[in-house]
């Protein structure tokens, strides 16, 4: 064995480049309140969506089980928080302890649609993880009677936002002179959580685990002649992707302050599976682009449509809002066509052990 | 004989509907032999690889490897157990490096789990590249070395037959079941791979080889078993094989066949 080098040091242009994105990072939220308190919402929903979509991609992309109901994780754990923080109940828990619980169960509920869902696969596991998204928004939407749980279709209102003391999240106020709003406060938080996910999800892929994941997707039969207990692993794929996005529901009742079953529909299910394949299935970067451009671009188009007709035609021949859907449509479709494997699909991972040393070790 | 034998089967019968796929085949592997498994075409050959490596459970009959039964044990445990193999049709994981590839045959040997990949401690991360490295030392040991950081569907054809001896090499197997890594294969390239299973054996790992390259099978196996239709025909050294008058009207005599079938 000779001695290694340490090349785990980071040049310096590396530091450089991280230092230029975390500057751009954090004053986002102030150019995005430059074009109106909505954009830092937006924003904020991005980064929701990053979490859910990097939950999803653990399923779909690494482990390469479409899931259809994935939704109903994200109501878990949005529930789950809008019930132990609201007035509904009259629990009051702070966020941090809900965060864990929040994602627990939605673990827990990925288990128990993982288990019977174990021996199907493409089309056939897609229907029944539609159908059990669906039996979790129908049972919110109806677990007001007998006992009122989650208060029905009407949904549970004044939950608590998010506050570390008593330095509320939600709450616009100016700090050491700069003036903050609730939404770009909310920003800060949500980003240390979705760098967090990320960073988890970056060391998931890389480990023995995500390996195992990559290789029942790409062969179920030959990873399990490898020594891979399938099922465990698919299990644990299913628990992963569902914790993330209890998390990412946990957040999203909290930045709320409000939720109904309405929210958690087969079309949401849908936009982030939308996420993860135009961005580029399987790949973390292209993932988190995905759930970017899914969440700006037709709130782009929501505030261009109508001006732009006004320019053009000097009136507005289509409702805006009708013609955002139709161009979101096509560009999902061209995207597709022209790019099938994503916007960014994932390259080949290169190590870089230097196969010099190899035949020495070969001997 | 069971100090001797690695793996020992006994009257392993399996049925597909109206298929006799296998009828009471017994035989015994003795440790650090090349074992061959010969057969004219739907002669049985995979279908007892995979009744043996726990895709298929057995109708009737029992294996005992290394000592023990393997009687509806699955695939993933029989792994564990020290049996490896590769697939007639290869089946490597086509969109990940050659070097993932058998980084994955390392998972049966390795530990982290969910936590340790999450923090990345000291251990996970020794583990990390331990595995690593092992995978490295094999695909240089089958000659592949140079292609690691290549998509395993980019390989050359002899290259991917290779490959998937890495890979189950990594499993760490105390039997090796190959179904005809010849198949595809020049001249060159199968006395390429006569060399390869020679190390394998020479370095301690017995083989179970099906194979239609009779060349190759008459070359390195140090006994043969043949299948027809399901049953065992015959068995021995090659030489002895070779000869057999039953062997040579089922396998090699097309019209042999004909004038000693009753109809």
């Amino acid at each position: 064995m000779s001695a290694r080098a340490p090349h785990n040091s980071i040049p310096p242009k590396v530091w450089g480049g991280v230092a230029l994105i975390a500057i751009a990072l954090a004053i986002l939220p102030f150019v995005a309140a430059f074009f109106g308190q909505a954009w830092v919402r937006i924003l904020n929903f991005s980064m929701i969506y990053i979490m859910l979509a990097l939950g999803l991609n653990i399923v779909v992309g690494f482990a390469g089980l479409l899931d259809l109901g994935y939704i109903a994780f994200y109501a878990v754990g949005a529930y789950m928080y809008a019930l132990l923080a609201s007035p509904h109940f009259d629990i009051h828990l702070p966020f941090w302890v809900i965060l864990p619980l929040g994602a627990g169960l939605a673990c827990i509920f990925g288990v128990l649609l993982g288990a019977p869902t174990l021996k199907l696969r493409g089309d056939y596991l897609a229907i029944v993880t539609l159908g059990f998204g669906e039996i979790i928004r129908i049972f919110l939407n109806n677990l007001n009677a007998p006992i009122n749980i989650t208060n029905g279709p009407q949904g549970v209102n004044l939950i608590d936002p998010f506050r570390i003391g008593s330095f509320s999240f939600a709450r616009a106020e100016v700090i050491e002179g700069i003036y903050f709003s609730g939404p770009q406060k909310y920003y800060y938080v949500l980003l240390l959580l979705t760098i967090g996910v990320i960073v988890v999800n970056l060391r998931l892929q890389n480990s023995r685990l995500g390996r195992a994941w990559e290789a029942i997707r790409e062969d179920e039969v030959a990873a399990k002649a490898m020594g891979i207990n399938t099922r465990n692993v698919k299990l644990l794929a299913f628990a992963m992707g569902a914790s993330f996005g209890g998390i990412a529901g946990a957040i999203f009742s909290a930045t709320q302050e409000f939720v109904s079953p309405e929210s958690f529909g087969l079309f949401e299910s849908v936009i982030v599976l939308c996420m993860i394949v135009l961005g580029g299935m399987g790949n973390i970067p292209g993932v988190i682009m995905g759930a970017v451009m899914l969440t700006v671009f037709p709130e782009f188009l929501r505030s261009t449509m109508g001006p732009l007709q006004n320019a053009i035609f000097g009136r507005v021949l289509l409702d805006a809002e009708t013609v955002r859907l139709l161009v979101f449509g096509i560009a999902l479709v061209a995207v597709m066509l022209y790019r099938p494997a994503g916007l960014w699909p994932s390259a080949v991972r290169k190590r870089e052990l230097e196969v010099a040393r190899a035949p020495e070790a070969a001997e | 004989m069971s100090q001797l034998s690695l793996l020992v089967a006994k009257d392993v019968s399996k049925r597909f509907g109206g298929v006799q796929a296998l009828a009471d085949v017994s035989f015994h592997i003795n440790h650090g032999e090349i074992y061959g498994l010969i057969g004219p075409n739907g002669a049985g050959k995979t279908s007892l690889f995979n009744v043996l490596t726990g895709i298929y459970a057995p109708d009737d009959g029992s294996f005992l490897f290394d000592g023990e039964p393997l009687d509806r044990v699955p695939p993933n445990e029989v792994a564990k157990r020290g049996i490896a193999r590769t697939f007639q049709n290869i089946r490597l994981f086509q969109n990940l490096s050659a070097l993932e590839n058998v980084m994955i045959g390392r998972h049966v040997r390795t530990r982290a789990g969910v936590f340790g990949a999450i923090f990345r401690g000291k251990a996970t991360r020794a583990e990390e590249a331990a595995i690593e490295r092992r995978a490295y030392e094999l695909l240089h040991y089958v000659g592949v070395a140079s292609r690691a950081n290549d998509l395993a569907r980019h390989l050359a054809y002899g290259d991917q037959r290779r490959l998937e001896i890495a890979r189950a090499l990594a499993t760490e197997p105390k039997l090796l079941a190959l179904d005809e890594p010849a198949a595809g294969m020049n001249a060159t390239e199968t006395q390429g791979l006569k060399r390869l299973l020679d190390d394998i054996r020479r370095d301690g790992t017995t083989i179970l080889l099906i194979e239609h390259d009779m060349k190759l099978v008459m070359s390195v196996c140090d006994r043969v078993l043949v299948l027809d239709y399901g049953r065992k025909i015959a068995e021995g050294t090659a030489a002895a094989v070779q000869n057999d008058p039953k062997v040579i009207a089922a396998y090699l005599g097309g019209e042999v066949k004909l004038e000693l079938k009753p109809t």
